[in-house]
């Protein structure tokens, strides 16, 4: 066949793209907007095929029903949720990669590696783990509170706020290597002789932090915790796993969770794309907000 | 000068205690797993804080292969995560190359699209596949669990190689175009080998997605002899007592190739995560 390159040309990047436009379209545009159908219908178990667009009795619903947890409440609790996991994350990330990015530093690598454990053990797993250390006669964390402090152990998965902490603990746990490799990686990558040039000035090392190295690593830093931050506010498989679906009696729930039970164990599929949607316009209004105000990523818009 | 190096002094050793304290802070919760796997049947429940159980066996790990249907689950688990993986790579480095090198129509909404798809809670896309793969009668089959990974998976791979390849100068291109090399062996022969890098982070990315993904797998897969890993997990740790030491066992076997593949391209993760973030 004799093709003329222009067509050529068109050929080879239809043969790219396609795909992708089939799978965007098959998985993410087709099912969004089934999505915004099903949250103005009242499709439930019980109208499973006969199903019809009620209008935005769901959504009345989302923010008057009187549940059990209350919306407000869980919607509270995932905002505490997310603020005390991302701040953890970067705190102890943070702190972690300036202390093993410090030169004298022997056995970086296994430093390294031990410390990204809690990011490489499959989630579901830690969450299990997790829960079986929290348990009240035979988890180890309560062995340590009784065994060698002489403190009466916790009822932690018993009570709404005692499991909040151990969901909350475990999340911790699990994400403070991901933003210690992005921050590590961000360090190693400011030229060594500004400090040098700092330290000729005398300059403190709490002034070399704040002027230096603070600065460098943001551009890096900021993508990275709007990530976090979603990934955290999304986080369904700890909340669900370590809480048992919300033990003690839905006392438990974050948003994600909470709606994943309204579709999945309540069959309350209207209710649960109308939640659904909710959820994604909060992040998606943060989103935009938070990128919008860190130029550092101008180009994700580019 | 004396003082600043007891300076020193004091500022290394207070960097190793607080190392150290964090290694064992990370370590303990995974050797826990180790330490239930060990555990003998009559001491599944002990509230001994030993570090090596009293008795310690390998009974666990015999009794999974032999008297639970724990092999079937692995080879799932394997084939599922396998072609969740080469879907991911396959298109995640095709559409990547695409998104950063030519212009094309729905180009901006493409791109955007695949950002948003990251604030999706996990029911805005499992709630409405749930009903489709309901409808087209997947449900209990590979290929709804195989669809809604790829899915969940590919809009940050395609995110990830694109970064990766805007890093990569179009004058290699521009080189192998005069020398007379098709498009198809340019992208093959130059551009591909030199994101290596980012095709085994996407491959990483893509494996443990799949690997012991639990949420979705509970929706769609529902007889035992099609489940996954997680799923086998699940039902030995709602057991606890009875199965706790099955489930420790299978925890460690689940956990440790996800472990050795992470460390071992832990290198290429710092660079790829970090370019793919800085450059967007």
């Amino acid at each position: 066949m004799n093709l003329s390159p222009r067509t050529r040309h068109r050929l080879y990047l239809f043969f790219l793209v396609a795909p992708t436009f089939v799978i965007l379209f098959g998985v993410v545009i087709y099912p969004f907007f089934y999505n915004v159908i099903l949250s103005l219908s009242n499709m439930s178990l019980r109208h499973i095929r006969d199903w019809q667009i009620i209008g935005f009795g769901q959504y009345v619903k989302v923010f008057t029903e009187p549940s059990q947890p209350d919306f407000y409440m869980v919607f509270g609790k995932t905002i505490i949720w997310t603020v005390v996991n991302v701040v953890c994350h970067v705190v102890i990330g943070v702190f972690l990669a300036l202390v093993l990015n410090q030169k004298e530093i022997k056995g970086k690598w296994l430093f390294r590696a031990i410390l990204v454990l809690p990011w490489a053990v499959p989630q579901l797993i830690v969450a299990l783990t997790w829960r079986g250390m929290f348990n009240y006669e035979y988890g180890s964390i309560n062995l340590m509170l009784t065994q060698w402090l002489g403190v009466e152990g916790v009822q932690w998965l018993r009570q709404p706020l005692e499991a909040f902490i151990a969901v909350i603990v475990t999340n911790v746990w699990l994400g403070f290597p991901f933003m210690m490799v992005i921050a590590l990686g961000a360090l190693q990558s400011i030229p060594h002789d500004l400090y040098e040039a700092a330290d000729i000035d005398g300059a403190r090392w709490y002034h070399k932090l704040w002027h230096i190295t603070v600065p460098l690593i943001r551009p890096v830093m900021v993508p990275a915790i709007t990530l976090g931050t979603i990934w955290t506010f999304n986080n369904l498989n700890i909340v669900w796993l370590v809480s048992n679906a919300g033990e003690p009696s839905d006392q438990t729930h974050l948003l994600v969770s909470f709606v994943y039970k309204a579709a999945f164990n309540f069959y309350r599929y209207g209710y649960g794309a109308a939640l659904s949607m909710v959820i994604f316009a909060i992040l998606l209004v943060f989103s935009l907000s938070f990128m919008r105000r860190s130029k550092a990523t101008d180009n994700v818009y580019s | 000068m004396v003082r600043s190096r007891t300076a020193t002094t004091i500022r290394v050793a207070a960097s190793y205690v607080v190392l150290i304290v964090f290694a064992v802070i990370a370590l303990y919760p995974v050797w826990q797993i180790v330490n239930i796997s060990l555990r003998p049947a009559d001491r599944l429940l002990s509230t001994s804080l030993e570090l090596i159980p009293d008795q310690a066996s390998f009974r666990n790990y015999v009794d999974l292969f032999t008297e639970r249907p724990f092999f079937t689950w692995l080879l799932n688990s394997t084939f599922v995560a396998l072609v969740v993986t080469a879907t991911g790579v396959a298109l995640a480095s095709m559409a990547g190359y695409a998104f950063s090198r030519y212009s094309f129509i729905g180009k901006k909404f493409g791109l955007l699209s695949l950002l948003v798809t990251q604030m999706f809670p996990a029911t805005m896309l499992l709630l409405p596949m749930y009903i489709m793969l309901v409808q087209l009668h997947l449900i209990n089959t590979y290929i709804g669990i195989v669809v809604m990974y790829s899915a969940t998976a590919l809009p940050f791979c395609i995110w990830q190689m694109k970064g990766y390849y805007d890093t990569i100068p179009p004058s290699l291109e521009e080189a192998g175009r005069i020398d007379g090399a098709s498009q198809s062996q340019i992208f093959f022969r130059i551009i591909l080998p030199l994101a290596a890098p980012a095709l085994v982070i996407t491959a990483l990315f893509s494996f443990m997605a799949s690997w012991t993904e639990y949420v979705v797998a509970a929706q769609i897969l529902q007889d035992t002899e099609l489940w996954t890993l997680p799923l086998g997990l699940k039902s030995f740790e709602s057991n606890m007592g009875s199965e706790w030491g099955l489930y420790g066992a299978a925890s460690v076997i689940v956990t440790i190739p996800v472990v050795v593949l992470f460390l071992s391209l832990s290198r290429w993760l710092v660079s790829g995560l970090t370019l793919g973030s800085v450059k967007g």
